[in-house]
Protein backbone atom coordinates (compact mmCIF):
# COMPACT_ATOMS: atom_id res chain seq x y z
CA UNK A 1 0.00 0.00 0.00
CA UNK A 2 1.05 3.53 -1.22
CA UNK A 3 0.66 6.43 0.77
CA UNK A 4 -2.83 7.69 0.12
CA UNK A 5 -1.76 11.40 -0.43
CA UNK A 6 0.69 10.55 -3.19
CA UNK A 7 -2.06 8.36 -5.03
CA UNK A 8 -4.65 10.81 -4.94
CA UNK A 9 -2.34 13.63 -6.07
CA UNK A 10 -1.28 11.16 -8.52
CA UNK A 11 -4.88 10.92 -9.31
CA UNK A 12 -5.94 14.88 -9.26
CA UNK A 13 -2.25 15.68 -11.53
CA UNK A 14 -3.65 13.23 -13.97
CA UNK A 15 -7.00 14.91 -14.20
CA UNK A 16 -5.39 18.29 -14.73
CA UNK A 17 -3.80 16.85 -17.78
CA UNK A 18 -6.54 15.15 -19.20
CA UNK A 19 -8.87 17.96 -18.48
CA UNK A 20 -6.75 21.07 -20.14
CA UNK A 21 -9.91 22.89 -20.96
CA UNK A 22 -9.96 23.96 -16.73
CA UNK A 23 -6.44 24.60 -16.92
CA UNK A 24 -6.59 26.38 -20.17
CA UNK A 25 -9.42 28.87 -18.77
CA UNK A 26 -7.11 29.16 -15.79
CA UNK A 27 -4.18 29.92 -17.47
CA UNK A 28 -6.00 32.11 -20.57
CA UNK A 29 -8.49 34.47 -18.92
CA UNK A 30 -6.32 36.71 -16.71
CA UNK A 31 -4.31 36.89 -19.89
CA UNK A 32 -6.85 38.18 -21.43
CA UNK A 33 -8.01 40.23 -18.72
CA UNK A 34 -4.53 41.23 -18.54
CA UNK A 35 -4.51 42.48 -22.29
CA UNK A 36 -7.99 44.38 -22.41
CA UNK A 37 -6.94 46.19 -19.41
CA UNK A 38 -3.79 47.30 -20.41
CA UNK A 39 -4.50 47.86 -23.99
CA UNK A 40 -8.20 49.03 -23.65
CA UNK A 41 -8.26 50.74 -20.47
CA UNK A 42 -4.60 50.95 -19.46
CA UNK A 43 -4.59 54.72 -20.72
CA UNK A 44 -7.73 56.16 -19.37
CA UNK A 45 -6.70 55.45 -15.57
CA UNK A 46 -4.36 58.05 -13.86
CA UNK A 47 -2.28 55.55 -11.29
CA UNK A 48 1.00 57.69 -11.20
CA UNK A 49 3.32 54.62 -12.61
CA UNK A 50 3.06 52.73 -15.36
CA UNK A 51 -0.42 50.59 -15.42
CA UNK A 52 0.75 47.52 -15.95
CA UNK A 53 3.34 48.02 -13.07
CA UNK A 54 0.49 49.06 -11.27
CA UNK A 55 -1.92 46.71 -12.30
CA UNK A 56 0.27 43.52 -12.32
CA UNK A 57 0.20 41.91 -8.55
CA UNK A 58 -3.76 42.66 -8.82
CA UNK A 59 -4.27 40.45 -12.16
CA UNK A 60 -1.87 37.64 -9.94
CA UNK A 61 -5.01 37.48 -7.63
CA UNK A 62 -6.79 37.41 -10.35
CA UNK A 63 -5.62 34.37 -11.64
CA UNK A 64 -6.04 32.60 -8.61
CA UNK A 65 -9.21 33.20 -8.30
CA UNK A 66 -9.97 33.14 -11.98
CA UNK A 67 -8.61 29.03 -11.42
CA UNK A 68 -11.14 28.39 -8.84
CA UNK A 69 -14.24 27.26 -10.59
CA UNK A 70 -12.44 24.44 -12.25
CA UNK A 71 -11.37 23.28 -8.40
CA UNK A 72 -14.89 23.81 -6.99
CA UNK A 73 -16.41 21.71 -10.42
CA UNK A 74 -13.73 19.15 -9.55
CA UNK A 75 -14.53 18.30 -5.92
CA UNK A 76 -18.01 18.52 -6.22
CA UNK A 77 -18.10 15.88 -9.33
CA UNK A 78 -16.00 13.73 -6.83
CA UNK A 79 -18.88 14.00 -4.40
CA UNK A 80 -22.08 14.17 -6.32
CA UNK A 81 -20.45 11.28 -8.50
CA UNK A 82 -20.41 9.06 -5.60
CA UNK A 83 -16.32 8.96 -5.67
CA UNK A 84 -15.88 10.33 -2.38
CA UNK A 85 -18.31 8.18 -0.83
CA UNK A 86 -16.41 5.05 -2.30
CA UNK A 87 -13.27 6.34 -1.03
CA UNK A 88 -15.16 6.90 2.69
CA UNK A 89 -16.00 3.74 2.32
CA UNK A 90 -12.76 2.43 2.08
CA UNK A 91 -11.33 4.26 4.73
CA UNK A 92 -9.24 6.72 2.77
CA UNK A 93 -8.09 9.33 4.91
CA UNK A 94 -9.94 12.36 4.13
CA UNK A 95 -7.11 14.79 4.79
CA UNK A 96 -5.60 12.66 1.13
CA UNK A 97 -8.91 13.26 -1.15
CA UNK A 98 -9.30 16.96 -0.32
CA UNK A 99 -5.56 17.84 0.38
CA UNK A 100 -4.94 15.94 -3.37
CA UNK A 101 -7.55 18.61 -4.65
CA UNK A 102 -6.27 21.64 -2.57
CA UNK A 103 -2.26 21.13 -4.17
CA UNK A 104 -3.57 20.60 -7.73
CA UNK A 105 -5.70 23.75 -7.04
CA UNK A 106 -2.53 25.79 -5.85
CA UNK A 107 -0.70 24.20 -8.60
CA UNK A 108 -2.94 25.53 -11.39
CA UNK A 109 -2.92 28.72 -9.74
CA UNK A 110 1.08 28.70 -10.16
CA UNK A 111 1.17 27.99 -13.66
CA UNK A 112 -1.40 30.50 -14.53
CA UNK A 113 0.63 33.03 -12.28
CA UNK A 114 3.85 32.05 -14.26
CA UNK A 115 2.43 32.77 -17.66
CA UNK A 116 1.17 35.53 -16.64
CA UNK A 117 3.72 37.39 -15.54
CA UNK A 118 5.87 36.23 -18.43
CA UNK A 119 3.48 38.44 -20.73
CA UNK A 120 3.39 41.32 -17.96
CA UNK A 121 7.25 41.34 -19.00
CA UNK A 122 6.44 41.12 -22.52
CA UNK A 123 4.37 44.36 -21.84
CA UNK A 124 6.78 46.03 -20.36
CA UNK A 125 6.57 45.21 -16.59
CA UNK A 126 9.43 46.13 -14.65
CA UNK A 127 9.28 45.01 -10.99
CA UNK A 128 12.33 47.37 -8.87
CA UNK A 129 11.89 43.75 -6.63
CA UNK A 130 14.82 41.90 -5.66
CA UNK A 131 15.75 38.40 -5.33
CA UNK A 132 14.14 38.51 -1.44
CA UNK A 133 10.59 40.51 -2.75
CA UNK A 134 10.19 38.22 -5.47
CA UNK A 135 10.19 35.09 -3.04
CA UNK A 136 7.91 37.14 -0.86
CA UNK A 137 5.81 37.26 -3.56
CA UNK A 138 5.85 33.78 -4.20
CA UNK A 139 5.24 32.99 -0.83
CA UNK A 140 2.24 35.61 -0.65
CA UNK A 141 0.75 33.81 -3.68
CA UNK A 142 0.80 30.27 -2.57
CA UNK A 143 -0.22 31.49 0.86
CA UNK A 144 -3.56 32.73 -1.19
CA UNK A 145 -3.60 29.77 -3.34
CA UNK A 146 -4.00 27.51 -0.44
CA UNK A 147 -6.33 29.59 1.65
CA UNK A 148 -8.52 29.90 -1.50
CA UNK A 149 -8.37 26.38 -2.60
CA UNK A 150 -9.79 25.26 1.11
CA UNK A 151 -12.29 27.51 0.76
CA UNK A 152 -13.28 26.69 -2.83
CA UNK A 153 -12.93 22.59 -2.06
CA UNK A 154 -15.58 23.60 0.97
CA UNK A 155 -17.49 25.13 -1.50
CA UNK A 156 -17.67 22.46 -3.78
CA UNK A 157 -18.67 19.59 -1.41
CA UNK A 158 -21.59 21.80 -0.25
CA UNK A 159 -23.01 22.62 -3.69
CA UNK A 160 -25.62 20.71 -4.70
CA UNK A 161 -24.66 19.80 -8.43
CA UNK A 162 -21.21 20.89 -10.54
CA UNK A 163 -22.77 23.79 -11.96
CA UNK A 164 -23.79 25.22 -8.58
CA UNK A 165 -20.57 24.88 -7.24
CA UNK A 166 -19.12 26.94 -10.44
CA UNK A 167 -21.33 29.65 -9.57
CA UNK A 168 -20.43 29.47 -6.40
CA UNK A 169 -16.90 30.15 -7.14
CA UNK A 170 -18.25 33.36 -9.20
CA UNK A 171 -18.29 35.96 -6.37
CA UNK A 172 -14.37 34.55 -5.84
CA UNK A 173 -14.22 35.72 -9.39
CA UNK A 174 -15.92 39.02 -8.84
CA UNK A 175 -14.50 40.36 -5.93
CA UNK A 176 -10.87 41.05 -7.41
CA UNK A 177 -12.74 44.24 -9.20
CA UNK A 178 -14.22 45.89 -5.82
CA UNK A 179 -10.44 45.64 -4.66
CA UNK A 180 -7.51 47.65 -5.51
CA UNK A 181 -6.12 45.34 -8.06
CA UNK A 182 -7.78 47.50 -11.43
CA UNK A 183 -7.86 50.58 -10.23
CA UNK A 184 -7.18 52.65 -6.44
CA UNK A 185 -9.68 52.16 -4.03
CA UNK A 186 -9.71 55.94 -3.22
CA UNK A 187 -10.79 56.79 -7.10
CA UNK A 188 -13.86 54.62 -6.12
CA UNK A 189 -16.77 55.99 -5.08
CA UNK A 190 -18.07 56.02 -1.53
CA UNK A 191 -19.70 52.43 -0.14
CA UNK A 192 -17.81 51.23 -2.75
CA UNK A 193 -14.47 52.87 -1.69
CA UNK A 194 -14.63 51.48 1.91
CA UNK A 195 -15.89 47.69 1.15
CA UNK A 196 -12.22 47.91 -1.30
CA UNK A 197 -10.15 49.26 1.72
CA UNK A 198 -11.48 46.56 4.09
CA UNK A 199 -11.89 43.13 1.62
CA UNK A 200 -9.49 40.71 2.07
CA UNK A 201 -7.87 40.95 -1.44
CA UNK A 202 -6.92 44.66 -0.96
CA UNK A 203 -4.06 44.10 2.03
CA UNK A 204 -3.01 41.54 -0.29
CA UNK A 205 -2.09 42.99 -3.61
CA UNK A 206 -1.13 45.74 -1.63
CA UNK A 207 1.27 43.67 0.03
CA UNK A 208 2.45 42.34 -3.30
CA UNK A 209 2.20 45.74 -4.97
CA UNK A 210 4.88 47.08 -2.40
CA UNK A 211 6.94 43.66 -2.71
CA UNK A 212 7.00 44.22 -6.42
CA UNK A 213 8.18 48.26 -6.19
CA UNK A 214 10.99 46.71 -3.74
CA UNK A 215 9.21 49.23 -0.32
CA UNK A 216 7.33 45.93 0.88
CA UNK A 217 4.76 47.65 3.62
CA UNK A 218 4.26 45.51 7.10
CA UNK A 219 1.48 46.58 8.27
CA UNK A 220 -0.07 44.98 4.66
CA UNK A 221 1.46 42.09 5.16
CA UNK A 222 0.48 41.08 8.35
CA UNK A 223 -3.46 41.91 7.35
CA UNK A 224 -2.81 40.25 4.31
CA UNK A 225 -1.01 37.13 6.21
CA UNK A 226 -4.44 37.29 8.61
CA UNK A 227 -6.81 37.05 6.12
CA UNK A 228 -4.86 34.41 4.63
CA UNK A 229 -5.08 32.49 7.70
CA UNK A 230 -8.44 32.81 8.63
CA UNK A 231 -9.94 31.87 5.29
CA UNK A 232 -7.23 28.55 4.99
CA UNK A 233 -9.00 27.96 8.56
CA UNK A 234 -12.26 28.39 7.86
CA UNK A 235 -12.74 26.44 4.36
CA UNK A 236 -10.89 23.64 6.10
CA UNK A 237 -12.67 23.00 8.88
CA UNK A 238 -15.87 23.59 7.21
CA UNK A 239 -14.74 21.43 3.97
CA UNK A 240 -13.68 18.77 6.90
CA UNK A 241 -16.75 18.71 8.65
CA UNK A 242 -19.44 18.58 5.47
CA UNK A 243 -16.59 16.07 4.19
CA UNK A 244 -17.59 13.98 7.48
CA UNK A 245 -21.39 14.79 7.01
CA UNK A 246 -22.29 14.15 3.70
CA UNK A 247 -23.53 11.04 2.35
CA UNK B 1 -24.71 -20.36 9.39
CA UNK B 2 -23.50 -17.52 11.43
CA UNK B 3 -25.01 -13.92 9.98
CA UNK B 4 -23.65 -11.75 8.22
CA UNK B 5 -25.85 -8.57 8.60
CA UNK B 6 -27.46 -8.07 11.75
CA UNK B 7 -30.36 -4.40 12.70
CA UNK B 8 -32.22 -4.01 14.77
CA UNK B 9 -34.32 -1.14 15.07
CA UNK B 10 -33.14 0.94 13.14
CA UNK B 11 -33.79 4.69 12.69
CA UNK B 12 -33.23 7.38 10.92
CA UNK B 13 -34.44 10.62 9.88
CA UNK B 14 -33.72 13.89 8.03
CA UNK B 15 -34.68 17.10 10.52
CA UNK B 16 -38.41 16.20 11.03
CA UNK B 17 -38.56 13.75 7.86
CA UNK B 18 -38.79 10.16 9.16
CA UNK B 19 -36.97 8.33 7.00
CA UNK B 20 -36.14 4.94 8.53
CA UNK B 21 -38.55 3.89 11.20
CA UNK B 22 -37.13 1.13 13.40
CA UNK B 23 -36.41 -1.89 10.87
CA UNK B 24 -35.38 -4.88 11.81
CA UNK B 25 -33.76 -7.70 9.40
CA UNK B 26 -30.89 -10.25 9.46
CA UNK B 27 -28.92 -11.46 6.50
CA UNK B 28 -27.33 -14.83 6.82
CA UNK B 29 -23.39 -15.09 5.54
CA UNK B 30 -23.08 -16.04 2.07
CA UNK B 31 -26.60 -15.68 0.82
CA UNK B 32 -28.40 -12.58 -1.49
CA UNK B 33 -30.79 -10.20 0.71
CA UNK B 34 -32.77 -7.60 -1.07
CA UNK B 35 -34.54 -4.98 -0.20
CA UNK B 36 -37.35 -4.02 -2.12
CA UNK B 37 -39.60 -0.91 -2.51
CA UNK B 38 -39.97 2.26 -4.81
CA UNK B 39 -38.12 5.08 -4.89
CA UNK B 40 -38.24 7.38 -1.86
CA UNK B 41 -38.78 3.76 0.47
CA UNK B 42 -35.60 4.67 2.42
CA UNK B 43 -33.57 2.07 0.38
CA UNK B 44 -30.33 4.29 -0.19
CA UNK B 45 -30.98 5.38 3.40
CA UNK B 46 -30.63 2.26 4.47
CA UNK B 47 -27.51 1.13 2.59
CA UNK B 48 -25.57 4.59 3.37
CA UNK B 49 -26.24 3.40 7.38
CA UNK B 50 -25.02 -0.08 6.92
CA UNK B 51 -22.09 0.95 5.24
CA UNK B 52 -20.49 3.76 8.01
CA UNK B 53 -21.56 6.52 5.19
CA UNK B 54 -24.22 8.01 8.04
CA UNK B 55 -24.81 7.29 11.19
CA UNK B 56 -28.05 6.07 12.31
CA UNK B 57 -30.28 8.00 14.61
CA UNK B 58 -31.35 4.83 16.98
CA UNK B 59 -31.36 0.81 16.84
CA UNK B 60 -28.32 -1.59 16.57
CA UNK B 61 -26.63 -3.17 13.37
CA UNK B 62 -23.91 -5.60 13.16
CA UNK B 63 -22.11 -5.90 10.20
CA UNK B 64 -19.30 -9.28 9.56
CA UNK B 65 -19.74 -9.05 13.59
CA UNK B 66 -18.60 -5.83 14.27
CA UNK B 67 -20.69 -2.66 15.10
CA UNK B 68 -21.00 0.17 12.92
CA UNK B 69 -21.29 2.80 15.19
CA UNK B 70 -18.49 1.90 17.66
CA UNK B 71 -16.61 -0.40 14.66
CA UNK B 72 -16.80 1.51 11.70
CA UNK B 73 -13.20 0.89 10.85
CA UNK B 74 -13.49 -3.04 10.57
CA UNK B 75 -16.94 -3.13 9.09
CA UNK B 76 -15.32 -0.83 6.25
CA UNK B 77 -12.40 -3.16 6.17
CA UNK B 78 -14.67 -5.98 5.43
CA UNK B 79 -17.50 -4.43 3.08
CA UNK B 80 -17.37 -3.38 -0.50
CA UNK B 81 -20.08 -1.02 -1.96
CA UNK B 82 -21.26 0.25 -5.41
CA UNK B 83 -23.69 2.90 -4.68
CA UNK B 84 -26.44 3.68 -7.34
CA UNK B 85 -24.70 5.51 -9.79
CA UNK B 86 -20.95 4.27 -11.14
CA UNK B 87 -19.02 5.90 -9.05
CA UNK B 88 -15.79 5.98 -11.45
CA UNK B 89 -13.88 8.40 -12.01
CA UNK B 90 -14.40 9.18 -15.75
CA UNK B 91 -11.14 11.12 -16.67
CA UNK B 92 -9.27 7.62 -15.52
CA UNK B 93 -9.07 4.20 -18.28
CA UNK B 94 -10.89 1.65 -16.60
CA UNK B 95 -7.55 0.14 -15.77
CA UNK B 96 -6.40 3.10 -13.87
CA UNK B 97 -9.69 3.04 -11.64
CA UNK B 98 -9.14 -0.59 -10.94
CA UNK B 99 -5.23 0.94 -9.77
CA UNK B 100 -6.47 3.96 -7.91
CA UNK B 101 -8.81 1.11 -5.92
CA UNK B 102 -5.86 -1.48 -5.45
CA UNK B 103 -3.30 1.58 -4.72
CA UNK B 104 -5.38 2.85 -2.03
CA UNK B 105 -6.81 -0.66 -0.63
CA UNK B 106 -5.27 -1.32 2.93
CA UNK B 107 -6.09 -5.19 1.96
CA UNK B 108 -4.47 -5.02 -1.32
CA UNK B 109 -0.59 -5.81 -0.66
CA UNK B 110 1.82 -5.79 -3.48
CA UNK B 111 0.06 -8.03 -6.01
CA UNK B 112 -2.33 -4.97 -7.35
CA UNK B 113 -1.45 -5.10 -10.82
CA UNK B 114 -2.37 -9.01 -10.91
CA UNK B 115 -5.51 -8.27 -9.19
CA UNK B 116 -6.34 -5.70 -11.87
CA UNK B 117 -5.42 -7.67 -14.45
CA UNK B 118 -7.96 -10.57 -13.28
CA UNK B 119 -10.87 -8.48 -13.05
CA UNK B 120 -10.61 -6.97 -15.94
CA UNK B 121 -10.85 -10.59 -17.54
CA UNK B 122 -13.42 -11.61 -15.20
CA UNK B 123 -15.52 -8.47 -16.21
CA UNK B 124 -14.93 -8.72 -19.87
CA UNK B 125 -13.33 -4.85 -19.60
CA UNK B 126 -9.43 -6.14 -21.30
CA UNK B 127 -9.81 -4.49 -24.72
CA UNK B 128 -11.72 -1.39 -23.11
CA UNK B 129 -8.91 -1.17 -20.25
CA UNK B 130 -7.04 1.60 -21.87
CA UNK B 131 -9.96 3.88 -22.44
CA UNK B 132 -11.27 6.88 -20.38
CA UNK B 133 -14.13 5.57 -18.30
CA UNK B 134 -16.40 8.97 -19.73
CA UNK B 135 -16.50 6.78 -23.22
CA UNK B 136 -17.61 3.57 -21.46
CA UNK B 137 -21.57 2.70 -22.15
CA UNK B 138 -24.04 2.25 -19.16
CA UNK B 139 -23.41 -1.70 -18.78
CA UNK B 140 -19.38 -0.92 -18.84
CA UNK B 141 -19.42 1.47 -16.37
CA UNK B 142 -21.41 -0.89 -14.00
CA UNK B 143 -19.25 -3.36 -14.21
CA UNK B 144 -16.36 -1.12 -13.74
CA UNK B 145 -17.63 0.08 -10.68
CA UNK B 146 -18.72 -3.54 -9.80
CA UNK B 147 -15.17 -4.55 -10.06
CA UNK B 148 -13.45 -1.73 -7.97
CA UNK B 149 -15.85 -2.94 -5.36
CA UNK B 150 -14.11 -6.00 -5.45
CA UNK B 151 -10.22 -5.03 -5.80
CA UNK B 152 -9.84 -5.51 -1.93
CA UNK B 153 -12.22 -9.06 -1.95
CA UNK B 154 -14.87 -8.15 0.30
CA UNK B 155 -16.67 -9.97 2.60
CA UNK B 156 -20.12 -8.26 2.41
CA UNK B 157 -21.14 -6.90 -0.78
CA UNK B 158 -23.60 -3.86 -1.13
CA UNK B 159 -25.29 -2.55 -4.37
CA UNK B 160 -27.79 -0.08 -4.34
CA UNK B 161 -30.27 -0.50 -7.40
CA UNK B 162 -27.64 -2.13 -9.15
CA UNK B 163 -29.43 -2.50 -12.70
CA UNK B 164 -31.60 0.68 -12.59
CA UNK B 165 -31.24 1.97 -16.51
CA UNK B 166 -29.49 -0.69 -17.65
CA UNK B 167 -30.89 -2.38 -20.98
CA UNK B 168 -32.34 -5.63 -20.43
CA UNK B 169 -28.49 -7.24 -21.88
CA UNK B 170 -26.32 -5.60 -19.27
CA UNK B 171 -28.98 -6.28 -16.75
CA UNK B 172 -28.71 -9.89 -17.28
CA UNK B 173 -25.37 -10.16 -17.33
CA UNK B 174 -25.38 -7.94 -13.81
CA UNK B 175 -27.29 -10.83 -12.21
CA UNK B 176 -24.91 -13.83 -13.48
CA UNK B 177 -22.22 -11.38 -11.94
CA UNK B 178 -24.26 -11.62 -8.70
CA UNK B 179 -24.98 -15.33 -9.20
CA UNK B 180 -21.03 -16.04 -9.68
CA UNK B 181 -20.16 -13.73 -6.61
CA UNK B 182 -22.47 -16.01 -4.40
CA UNK B 183 -21.07 -19.19 -5.62
CA UNK B 184 -17.80 -17.68 -4.26
CA UNK B 185 -19.09 -17.44 -0.63
CA UNK B 186 -19.48 -13.51 -0.87
CA UNK B 187 -22.45 -12.15 0.99
CA UNK B 188 -24.86 -9.32 -1.12
CA UNK B 189 -27.09 -7.02 0.02
CA UNK B 190 -29.31 -5.66 -2.87
CA UNK B 191 -31.78 -2.91 -2.95
CA UNK B 192 -33.96 -2.90 -5.83
CA UNK B 193 -37.06 -1.76 -7.21
CA UNK B 194 -37.65 -4.85 -9.62
CA UNK B 195 -39.76 -7.45 -7.82
CA UNK B 196 -38.30 -9.49 -11.15
CA UNK B 197 -34.72 -9.20 -9.97
CA UNK B 198 -35.28 -9.82 -5.95
CA UNK B 199 -37.16 -13.00 -7.41
CA UNK B 200 -33.87 -14.22 -9.69
CA UNK B 201 -31.22 -13.09 -7.56
CA UNK B 202 -32.91 -12.98 -3.57
CA UNK B 203 -32.49 -16.23 -0.91
CA UNK B 204 -34.57 -13.66 1.21
CA UNK B 205 -36.16 -10.29 0.23
CA UNK B 206 -38.01 -7.20 2.85
CA UNK B 207 -40.36 -5.13 1.16
CA UNK B 208 -39.52 -1.43 2.19
CA UNK B 209 -42.37 1.14 2.29
CA UNK B 210 -42.06 4.37 3.58
CA UNK B 211 -39.38 3.34 6.16
CA UNK B 212 -41.03 0.35 7.64
CA UNK B 213 -40.66 -3.19 6.75
CA UNK B 214 -44.11 -4.42 5.28
CA UNK B 215 -43.24 -7.87 4.35
CA UNK B 216 -40.17 -10.57 4.90
CA UNK B 217 -39.59 -14.00 3.58
CA UNK B 218 -38.17 -15.74 0.30
CA UNK B 219 -39.86 -14.66 -3.05
CA UNK B 220 -42.22 -17.34 -2.80
CA UNK B 221 -43.62 -16.72 0.56
CA UNK B 222 -43.80 -13.37 -0.67
CA UNK B 223 -46.10 -13.97 -3.80
CA UNK B 224 -48.31 -16.00 -1.80
CA UNK B 225 -48.82 -12.82 0.18
CA UNK B 226 -49.91 -10.99 -3.11
CA UNK B 227 -52.48 -11.59 -5.66
CA UNK B 228 -51.43 -14.51 -8.31
CA UNK B 229 -51.59 -13.79 -11.60
CA UNK B 230 -54.91 -12.95 -13.16
CA UNK B 231 -56.68 -12.68 -16.85
CA UNK B 232 -58.66 -8.84 -16.99
CA UNK B 233 -61.47 -9.16 -19.00
CA UNK B 234 -63.22 -5.79 -20.57
CA UNK B 235 -66.98 -5.76 -21.44
CA UNK B 236 -68.67 -2.99 -23.42
CA UNK B 237 -71.78 -2.73 -21.27
CA UNK B 238 -72.61 -2.92 -17.51
CA UNK B 239 -75.54 -5.41 -18.19
CA UNK B 240 -72.54 -7.94 -19.94
CA UNK B 241 -70.27 -7.20 -16.51
CA UNK B 242 -73.04 -8.43 -14.51
CA UNK B 243 -73.86 -11.48 -16.32
CA UNK B 244 -69.87 -12.53 -16.25
CA UNK B 245 -69.84 -11.83 -12.64
CA UNK B 246 -72.51 -14.37 -12.02
CA UNK B 247 -70.67 -16.72 -14.66
CA UNK B 248 -67.43 -16.62 -12.57
CA UNK B 249 -68.41 -16.12 -8.81
CA UNK B 250 -64.47 -15.97 -7.95
CA UNK B 251 -63.59 -13.04 -9.60
CA UNK B 252 -63.15 -9.37 -8.66
CA UNK B 253 -65.04 -7.01 -10.60
CA UNK B 254 -64.12 -3.04 -11.22
CA UNK B 255 -67.41 -1.40 -12.16
CA UNK B 256 -66.13 1.71 -13.60
CA UNK B 257 -63.35 0.14 -15.88
CA UNK B 258 -66.39 -2.76 -16.92
CA UNK B 259 -63.67 -5.37 -15.86
CA UNK B 260 -63.40 -8.34 -14.57
CA UNK B 261 -60.49 -9.83 -12.85
CA UNK B 262 -60.70 -13.85 -12.77
CA UNK B 263 -57.22 -15.84 -10.74
CA UNK B 264 -55.55 -17.61 -12.97
CA UNK B 265 -52.10 -19.16 -13.60
CA UNK B 266 -52.08 -17.48 -17.05
CA UNK B 267 -51.31 -21.21 -18.82
CA UNK B 268 -53.00 -21.52 -22.01
CA UNK B 269 -54.82 -24.65 -20.57
CA UNK B 270 -56.71 -22.28 -17.66
CA UNK B 271 -57.32 -19.78 -20.37
CA UNK B 272 -59.06 -22.18 -22.68
CA UNK B 273 -61.31 -22.85 -20.09
CA UNK B 274 -61.72 -19.01 -19.06
CA UNK B 275 -62.58 -18.82 -23.03
CA UNK B 276 -64.88 -22.16 -22.88
CA UNK B 277 -66.98 -20.62 -19.75
CA UNK B 278 -67.83 -17.73 -21.37
CA UNK B 279 -69.09 -19.43 -24.61
CA UNK B 280 -70.96 -21.36 -22.93
CA UNK B 281 -72.63 -18.08 -21.10
CA UNK B 282 -72.77 -16.51 -24.74
CA UNK B 283 -70.43 -13.58 -23.02
CA UNK B 284 -68.63 -11.70 -25.38
CA UNK B 285 -65.46 -9.82 -23.53
CA UNK B 286 -64.44 -6.43 -25.66
CA UNK B 287 -61.00 -7.16 -24.19
CA UNK B 288 -58.66 -9.88 -22.57
CA UNK B 289 -55.38 -9.77 -20.77
CA UNK B 290 -53.21 -11.43 -18.83
CA UNK B 291 -51.47 -10.15 -15.76
CA UNK B 292 -48.99 -11.66 -13.70
CA UNK B 293 -48.37 -9.72 -10.43
CA UNK B 294 -45.74 -6.67 -10.34
CA UNK B 295 -44.19 -4.56 -7.72
CA UNK B 296 -47.36 -2.39 -7.54
CA UNK B 297 -49.51 -5.45 -6.72
CA UNK B 298 -47.14 -6.26 -4.37
CA UNK B 299 -47.36 -3.03 -2.55
CA UNK B 300 -50.96 -3.46 -3.01
CA UNK B 301 -51.32 -6.39 -1.12
CA UNK B 302 -48.85 -5.21 1.68
CA UNK B 303 -49.15 -1.66 2.16
CA UNK B 304 -53.06 -1.75 2.35
CA UNK B 305 -53.85 0.81 -0.90
CA UNK B 306 -55.80 -0.36 -2.16
CA UNK B 307 -57.57 0.17 -5.51
CA UNK B 308 -61.21 1.25 -5.82
CA UNK B 309 -61.63 -2.30 -7.21
CA UNK B 310 -60.04 -4.59 -4.87
CA UNK B 311 -61.74 -2.89 -2.45
CA UNK B 312 -65.25 -4.52 -3.75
Amino acid sequence: MKSHSLVMLRRNFKHLTRNPTSVFNAVLMPIIIMLMFVYMFGDAFDVGVDYIDYATPGLILLAVCYGLGGTATAVNSDMTKGIINRFKVMDVSRGAVLTGHVVASVLTNVIAIAALVGVAYLLGFSPAASLTDWLGVAGVVVLLAVAAGWFTVALGLSAKSPETAGMAAVPLVMLPFFSSAIVPAEKMGPGLRQFAEYQPFTPIIETMRGLLNGAPDTTDAVVAAAWCVAIALVGYLWARSTFTKRA
Amino acid sequence: MTSAIVASELRKAYKDKVVLDGIDFEVRAGTVFSLLGPNGAGKTTTVNVLTTLMRADGGTVRVAGHDIATEAKAVRAAIGVTGQFAAVDELLTGQENLQLMADLNRAVTGNGERIVAELLERFELTAAAGKPASTYSGGMRRKLDLAMTLVGKPQIIFLDEPTTGLDPRSRRTMWSIVQDLVADGVTVFLTTQYLEEADQLADRIAVLDRGRLVAQGTADELKRQIPGTHVRLRFTTAAELDEAARAFPEATRDDEALALRVPGDGGTKSLRALLDRLDEHSLNAEECSVHTPDLDDVFLALTGHTTEADQK
